[in-house]
């Protein structure tokens, strides 16, 4: 063994920690702006760790590389046995031929699976995390949507994905309100909170009523109590708010526009609590989650990341 | 006249036998077989041990129906109903196999818990067969995740929400839930290629794995050979490693290798 060097092993000074410890906050920023930044922070953070790795274990292989040249059998040639020929000793190869076969093969092969299977896999899982694109959704005139009154609508959110893509909002016309005296809409998700089944409003409905035009289904209902969920007993009162059952949340939301006369449904989006009823009312509007997710409180740490919907 | 009947009896054998002997001779499978099949195993074994040969035969039985029921099954949100209603009513012996592999994936299931109770009952999971138990609840998770993904392929109500809720449920598993639901469901919601992603899963991702599997499984079952029951005065089973020159009695006897009765006190 070598004795010690009296200065101690310390890397010397390096900017790559620097960039790495940059791409970690692009990174973190990104989990919060956008996806293309948490992408390119993972890219800098991995490149500039990887130099920095690099930089650590370029040093720690040329400490080792003096201690090597003891350890190759350096004695005399081989005494030729009896009656043969002499043997030379054959110099030690540091990288024999069936090594290198074997390690390409291995890398060519390595290579090729990946060439075959990383688009195969991409293709199988991407898909469902891309182009979550959202189209609003026309439900119909203003005057369809009597003041003070649920209105079921039905609609298909892709009509070109079939029925499939049919939906269910209840939606509530409030009259005018808000800061600049606009019309203002309460319009509610039918998926509950618990774990996705179809809330039914709990009163009659006024089938008499109904309108249909293209996809859209609207049935007016004649007095509500609130809502309740037919498969594990969630219930709700008319804002949406959980009153009893399993659900973590209120029911979520779906935001609008008006343009022409005409209500469109906007993005989803979730709720823990409404204060306050219709026009009026207080709603934090947090990221769209699934049910059973808590979108706030310390529950809602287990759930740090969403994909993007 | 005696030596006249043995040879006619002779030549009929062999003449039964000819095919099988001359596979043997070109690919040693008839041997492979016999190994397989006419291995030691302790003489106090009982009903419980051919737990896992049910499971075995349950599984089969579905891969065999499941295969029978593509040929009819349209995985579409358009025909899919249509296509049940099909092979349950039109389709000769179509209730028959449908309701074989209905009711056999409860079989299937239940057969691979009681498996599981009697290895562990037995204490089978034990050294050397640890890495079997493993295996077997890889198996356990893949056989309910065909549970999972085929009780969507009817696309009726019941399916569809029971789906709805079994992807939320997915969906809440911390960190990684999210993903999982929206991968399952392939987007934010269930979408017209959620059918045929579950049937793709269910006909063959899953299966492929479960036959991998089933092959490794098998074959530490055969290297390690069947364990006694617990009250049994043997030693544990014999498998190939019996070393025929100790008689058992290597490093690990006891464990793996035979060990006659006499000498096992």
């Amino acid at each position: 063994m070598q004795p010690h060097d009296e200065t101690p092993h310390v890397p010397g000074p390096s900017l790559w920690p620097v960039g790495f410890a940059v791409g970690i906050v692009v990174l973190l920023v990104g989990l919060i702006i956008s996806w293309y930044i948490t992408g390119l922070g993972a890219l800098i953070a991995l490149i500039f760790g990887f130099l920095w790795v690099r930089d650590l274990t370029v040093g720690t292989a040329l400490t080792h590389a003096e201690e090597v040249p003891p350890e190759r059998p350096t004695g005399p040639n081989l005494p030729a046995p009896a009656g043969g020929p002499a043997m030379p000793h054959a110099s030690p190869e540091r990288y024999p031929r069936s090594k290198f076969l074997e390690l390409s093969t291995l890398g060519v092969g390595g290579l090729i699976g990946g060439m075959v299977t990383v688009p195969a896999l991409g293709f199988m899982v991407m898909p469902a995390f891309l182009k979550q694109a959202h189209k609003d959704i026309d439900i119909g005139p203003l005057s369809d949507f009597p003041e003070g009154k649920y209105v079921v609508a039905t609609f298909m959110s892709d009509p070109s994905e079939g029925e499939v893509s049919r939906r269910t909002a209840f939606v509530r016309y409030n009259g005018p309100g808000g800061p600049k005296n606009q019309p203002s809409f309460t319009i509610i998700s039918n998926h509950c909170a618990h774990l996705g089944c179809p809330v039914q409003p709990n009163g009659p409905l006024n089938n008499k009523g109904t309108k249909e035009f293209g996809n859209v289904t609207l049935i007016p209902t004649i007095s509500i109590a609130g809502f309740g969920c037919p498969c594990h007993g969630g219930q709700y009162d008319t804002e949406g708010n959980r009153i009893a059952g399993p659900p973590v949340r209120a029911l979520d939301r779906y935001s609008y526009s008006i343009r022409h006369g005409r209500v469109y449904l906007g993005r989803p989006f979730s709720v823990s609590r409404v204060v306050g009823t219709g026009a009026t009312a207080q709603i934090h509007e947090w990221r769209f989650s699934f049910p059973g997710e808590h979108v706030n409180g310390i529950e809602s740490w287990l759930y740090p990341v969403q994909p993007p919907h | 006249m005696a030596t006249r009947r043995m040879t006619r009896s002779e030549q009929l054998q062999q003449t039964i036998l000819y095919p099988l002997d001359w596979l043997e001779e070109r690919s040693g499978l008839v041997g492979g077989v016999k190994y397989f099949l006419f291995r030691k195993v302790p003489g106090d074994i009982n009903w419980f041990q051919t737990l896992g040969s049910a499971t075995l035969t349950a599984f089969l039985v579905q891969a065999t129906t499941g295969v029978i029921l593509a040929m009819y099954y349209k995985p579409d949100p358009n025909s899919a109903y249509a296509s049940i209603q099909n092979i349950t009513n039109h389709v000769f012996a179509g209730w028959l196999v449908r309701g074989m592999h209905r009711w056999g994936a409860s079989v299937f299931i239940i057969l691979m818990f009681m498996h599981m109770g009697r290895v562990f009952l037995f204490g089978a999971y034990k050294y050397p067969r640890e890495l079997n138990w493993i295996v077997g609840v890889l198996l356990l998770a893949m056989g309910l995740g065909e549970g999972f993904t085929g009780y969507l392929l009817p696309w009726d109500q019941t399916a569809y929400w029971a789906t709805v809720v079994g992807i939320n449920i997915n969906g809440t598993a911390p960190f990684l839930g999210p993903f999982l639901a929206q991968f399952l469901q392939g987007g934010t919601y269930i979408n017209a290629d959620t059918l045929s992603r579950f049937y793709s899963i269910h006909m063959l991702l899953i299966p492929g794995g479960i036959m991998a599997l089933i092959g490794l499984h098998l074959y530490l079952v055969i290297r390690l050979g069947v364990t006694s029951p617990p009250w049994s005065k043997e030693a544990a089973g014999t498998g190939p490693l019996a070393d025929a020159s100790t008689n058992g009695a290597g490093p690990r006897s006891g464990l793996v290798n035979p060990r006659p009765r006499r000498s096992a006190r």
